[in-house]
């Protein structure tokens, strides 16, 4: 099946005219109408563009000057700005934005002769860890414990791209980290998903949550898929200015590089007290692949990891207060009727909006950052992320990547939602840490745990180097043979 | 020289720090491209980045760093090579993102000093405590609609410079000569251009008062004072306002205050309870801005020479005195004319027709020194035509008159009307003996003692010879033949 198919694979099919970019297309278009009404993968599904876009893709490919990404459909996840194209944050407050513009990282898909399917959910403004924030409806995911119709959750706040991709409605797509938002829904979904250094991607176009720490990385089934796409959208964008001015390699080159004697470290800050035994057991099994692949294994210590998720919930929503002021009813979104001041209609207008959580996150970061305040919160946040900061660095000084689970758990089922919303918050523990020193990050499926439901594993790397994640990743994912697919796919339920 | 008010419970002196807003000349905004020209159709000079669009980011802006540095220089104080920028926090129509960026903690410019002149020729320095570089907010248009306020986001985004002083000011007259010191010096360095009724310039005034020998006493800050004048009544009001606060045994509270110049009042803004808590932090879209020495040796390099050496320079060089000077240098037009018309001359001869004469016909014609239709190398060959003697004086206000008019140049306007001085001294003679012969009283009450009418016999001459007479030789004349 067509759907069933890798990036690198249908590029390779498309090249030869086993098929035409029009029926990889239309494959995908079909599968997302039949699956999405499920799934909800898709908050906004462009088909029509799509199949529009395909057959420009098919007139490049016969004219021999396709780019690398020509006729590939895939997700953008609805964070991305998209000229023309309505761009939701998967929030009511900007529930009918059509944003005159494309953000730097989908153009430069675009020009790498991407098709685009559709915009995915998230959590509103990337704020969640299961998709359940959406003002849009929560997301599937695909997989199911064995013999249980309980709903999964996908993660988050990616969960829709995690979801269409681990279906099979889409052949990649793009995610948002920020806190772990593209590697715990790819563990949870059963998919790769690569977080890259922080200035990597452009940040331009993409809509903000929180700006020292948001940044774009591919959601691919394969971990050369991410490479290829991630080799499409990363570069320098002057209109950014964290954006790094790094030449981007050829990221596919690192897959199957050899990984004789390189170093891989195991934090030992990562062995959490409580944690299940299947996650250690899957650790362990990634370790011992790594070892039999020629790794050295190398104990490191991380010694900050504990204040991570502290630090992070409150830096995070500091600047997420500030960056959503913007969403005022003023020039664009939804602006409240019947308002009789300014302040009552910012009030109004910001409490309609606004979901729960993207409220909650506001009020905090108000908070950390109010007068009085801010030394012993905002500012020791600060000094305790140099910290962590500097737990890297001198890890790094030893091992050349690292090794550690991507969640705490599998996926949980949507009725299981924990209550306390910081008990939510401990889904992002190991993800967490990487996203506050700018590493760059990838989660690989690596195994299925006893009830069925896909478990990953987290390569971090030193700044800017993508490609020995990705080397070391495509031999853990060799070596795994993770060969497991969800039972709601394309082609197999309907 | 100092000033003071007189209380019921004696002599108070007032302190005073300015907070000036000086828009950064610059062809497009602090962090976007959009253009910065003034009066332009509402909302036509707007990029998604000023109207705050989702996922849109700021890019600095290096012709504003860079004029923010020239400024810098221009008041001798420290550059600082790595810098900052903050968000300020607040919500209103006027500031779309929500944040005004802004430098709070680590300005790019530190210390500095501004001289001032004051009236009776003694200077002081005034310490400038910081400049930062920060966004102007758009504006908001109240009468377009009897519903509704519509914004104009033209001027969002548009950088300016923010330049503190010291509490350095004890007078409404200190404060007056800083404001315009610095705004020459702005000008001087065409890093802004100065214009407070079009907004480009405006000033937050703080203001308290205090017993002579006493520590600070609680201050206001009236807010958005938009000219020299104003500044200068809204310090003597708000000063006398809380004098008799204190003398009445109350409190000045710490507030913000707005000048009102019709009711000459000023009156609470907001208190400080009400005060905004504006939040602060690092932009995270922005990289700390760090710059290197060297750029800012080579912009030094560019530095024009500032009012305050050029005064020193035209008193030595030319002779003229401090006040001349400091008339001269107000404007660097009028420096560079002066300059052009002294070069070569006597220097005082030269102020005096520039700032006297010149200027007058520049005012009766309401014409700018740029637009004067008589150029420096023109003013300067009338004085040559006076050095040499081919005119007196008297001839040559004549000649800068029809100068004016006729765009002429000075010989061609002697030519033809004839005013070539006379130094013939047999017509001298001639027409000296014919006023004795007709003024024969006139000589008798004279040599009787009335030494004042010397002056009569030589204007009678003058006038017969229709002033063109050199008057060193008519006076020779008239004391051989009234003395001899």
């Amino acid at each position: 099946m067509l759907t069933d198919l890798t990036i690198a694979q249908a590029s390779e099919g498309l090249r030869k005219k086993e098929f035409s970019a029009v029926e990889l297309t239309k494959a995908h278009t079909d599968a997302v109408e039949t699956l999405n009404g499920r799934i909800n993968a898709y908050i906004t599904v462009t088909s029509d563009l799509a199949l529009e876009a395909a057959k420009k893709a098919d007139a490049q490919l016969v004219s021999g000057d396709a780019p690398a990404l020509t006729g590939i459909p895939l997700g953008i996840k609805d964070l991305f700005c998209t000229n023309g194209v309505r761009t939701t944050a998967a929030s009511k407050i900007i529930g009918n934005f059509v944003p005159p513009y494309e953000s730097t990282v989908t153009a430069k898909l675009l020009e790498n002769g991407a098709i685009f399917l559709g915009k995915t959910n998230l959590d509103e403004f990337a704020m969640g860890s299961a998709n359940l924030t959406s003002a849009f409806g929560g997301v599937e995911n695909p997989w199911h414990r064995k013999g249980d119709p309980s709903v999964m959750v996908p993660g988050g706040s990616s969960g829709g791209s995690a979801a269409a991709v681990a279906a099979h409605i889409a052949m990649g797509a793009t995610g948002t980290d920020t806190g772990g938002s593209i590697r715990q829904p790819a563990a949870y979904c059963g998919i790769v998903g690569l977080k890259p250094t922080y200035g990597r991607c452009s940040r331009w176009g993409t809509i903000a949550f929180a700006s020292s720490l948001d940044q774009a990385g591919p959601m691919t089934r394969t971990v050369e898929d991410a490479a290829i796409m991630l080799t499409a959208m990363a570069g320098h964008d002057p209109k950014d200015s964290t954006c790094a001015d790094i030449a981007v390699p050829d990221y596919r080159a690192a897959c199957g590089r050899s990984l004789k004697g390189l170093r891989v470290g195991i934090p030992a800050e990562y062995r959490a007290p409580g944690m299940s035994e299947e996650i250690l057991a899957v650790w362990q099994k990634g370790i011992d692949l790594l070892r039999e692949a020629g790794c050295e294994i190398v104990d490191v210590s991380l010694p900050h990891t504990k204040y991570g998720l502290a630090t992070y919930y409150i830096i995070a929503p500091a600047e997420c207060s500030s960056n959503l002021a913007r969403y005022d009813g003023v020039r664009f979104g939804e602006r409240a009727e019947g308002a009789t001041s300014l302040d009552d209609l910012y009030e109004k207008t910001r409490h309609n909006g606004f979901g729960e959580e993207v409220r909650r996150r506001i009020l905090m970061g108000t908070y950390v950052l109010s007068a009085g305040y801010y030394d012993a919160y905002y500012l020791k946040a600060q000094k305790v992320r140099t910290l962590i900061q500097r737990d890297f660095t001198h890890a790094f000084e030893k091992v050349d990547v690292l090794l550690t689970p991507t969640a705490p758990t599998a996926a949980f089922a949507r009725d299981e939602k924990p209550e306390d919303p910081v008990q939510m918050y401990l889904n992002d523990i190991f993800t967490v840490p990487a996203s506050m020193a700018g590493q760059p990050a990838m989660s690989v499926p690596v195994a299925l745990d006893s009830k069925g439901l896909p478990l990953g594993l987290q390569l971090i790397g030193k700044h800017f180097d993508e490609e020995t994640i990705i080397a070391v990743g495509s031999a853990l994912e060799k070596a795994a043979g993770f060969t497991a697919r969800p039972d709601l796919r394309a082609g197999v339920s309907a | 020289m100092s000033y003071t008010l007189e209380g019921n419970t004696g002599t108070w002196e007032i302190v005073v720090g300015l907070e000036v807003h000086a828009q950064v000349i610059s062809k497009s905004k602090l962090f976007s491209g959009a253009s910065t020209v003034f009066g332009g159709e509402p909302n036509s000079q707007v990029s998604l980045i000023d109207a705050g669009f989702p996922g849109m980011l700021p890019v600095i802006n290096q012709t504003c760093v860079e004029q923010a540095v020239r400024t810098g220089l221009g008041l001798k104080a420290r550059i600082n090579l790595e810098s900052r920028f903050d968000r300020k926090n607040y919500f209103y129509a006027d500031l779309p993102t929500g944040y005004q960026i802004s430098q709070f903690e680590h300005p790019i410019i530190g210390t500095g000093i501004v001289e001032i002149e004051l009236a009776d020729g003694s200077t002081r320095e005034i310490g400038i405590t910081r400049l930062h570089l920060e966004q102007d907010a758009g504006k908001l248009m109240h009468d377009q609609d009897p519903k509704r306020s519509f914004v104009d986001l033209n001027r969002a985004g548009v950088a300016l410079m923010e330049i503190v002083s010291e509490p350095d000011i004890r007078s409404p007259e200190e404060a007056g000569a800083y404001l315009r010191k610095l705004r020459q010096i702005l000008r001087y360095l065409e890093t802004c251009d100065g214009n407070m009724e079009e907004g480009s310039m405006r000033a937050d005034v703080n203001v308290s008062v205090r017993k002579a020998g006493e520590p600070m006493r609680t201050r206001c800050e009236i807010k958005n004072v938009n000219s020299i004048r104003f500044v200068m009544q809204a310090i003597e009001i708000e000063a006398t306002r809380q004098i008799e606060i204190w003398e009445a045994g109350g409190e000045v509270d710490q507030e913000t205050r707005l000048f009102d110049p019709h009711k000459g009042e000023t009156r609470a803004l907001r208190s400080k309870a009400d005060a905004h808590d504006y939040r602060y932090f690092p932009d995270p879209d922005l990289l700390p801005l760090v710059i290197e020495q060297s750029w800012v040796d080579q912009i030094k390099q560019t530095l024009p020479e500032l009012p305050d050496e050029k005064r020193a320079r035209f008193q030595k060089d030319y002779g003229i005195t401090a006040y001349d000077a400091s008339v001269l240098v107000a404007e660097q037009s009028t420096a560079d004319f002066y300059e052009k018309v002294a070069k070569g001359r006597d220097g005082k001869s030269a102020v005096a027709w520039v700032t006297g004469d010149f200027f007058a016909a520049l005012n009766r014609t309401g014409k700018s020194i740029e637009e004067s239709p008589v150029s420096a190398d023109s003013l300067g060959a009338m004085l040559d035509l006076i050095a040499d003697g081919t005119i007196n004086g008297k001839i040559a206000k004549e000649v800068l008159e029809e100068m004016f008019e006729t765009g002429e140049a000075p010989i061609e306007i002697i030519d033809r009307k004839g005013l070539r001085q006379v130094t013939d001294t047999g017509a001298i003679e001639a027409a000296a003996d014919d006023i004795i012969g007709k003024n024969a009283d006139k000589v008798e009450q004279y040599k009787g003692g009335k030494d004042k009418l010397f002056g009569f016999f030589v204007g009678q001459v003058m006038k017969a010879t229709a002033g063109k007479a050199n008057p060193a030789i008519v006076n020779d004349i008239l004391r051989k033949k009234l003395d001899g």
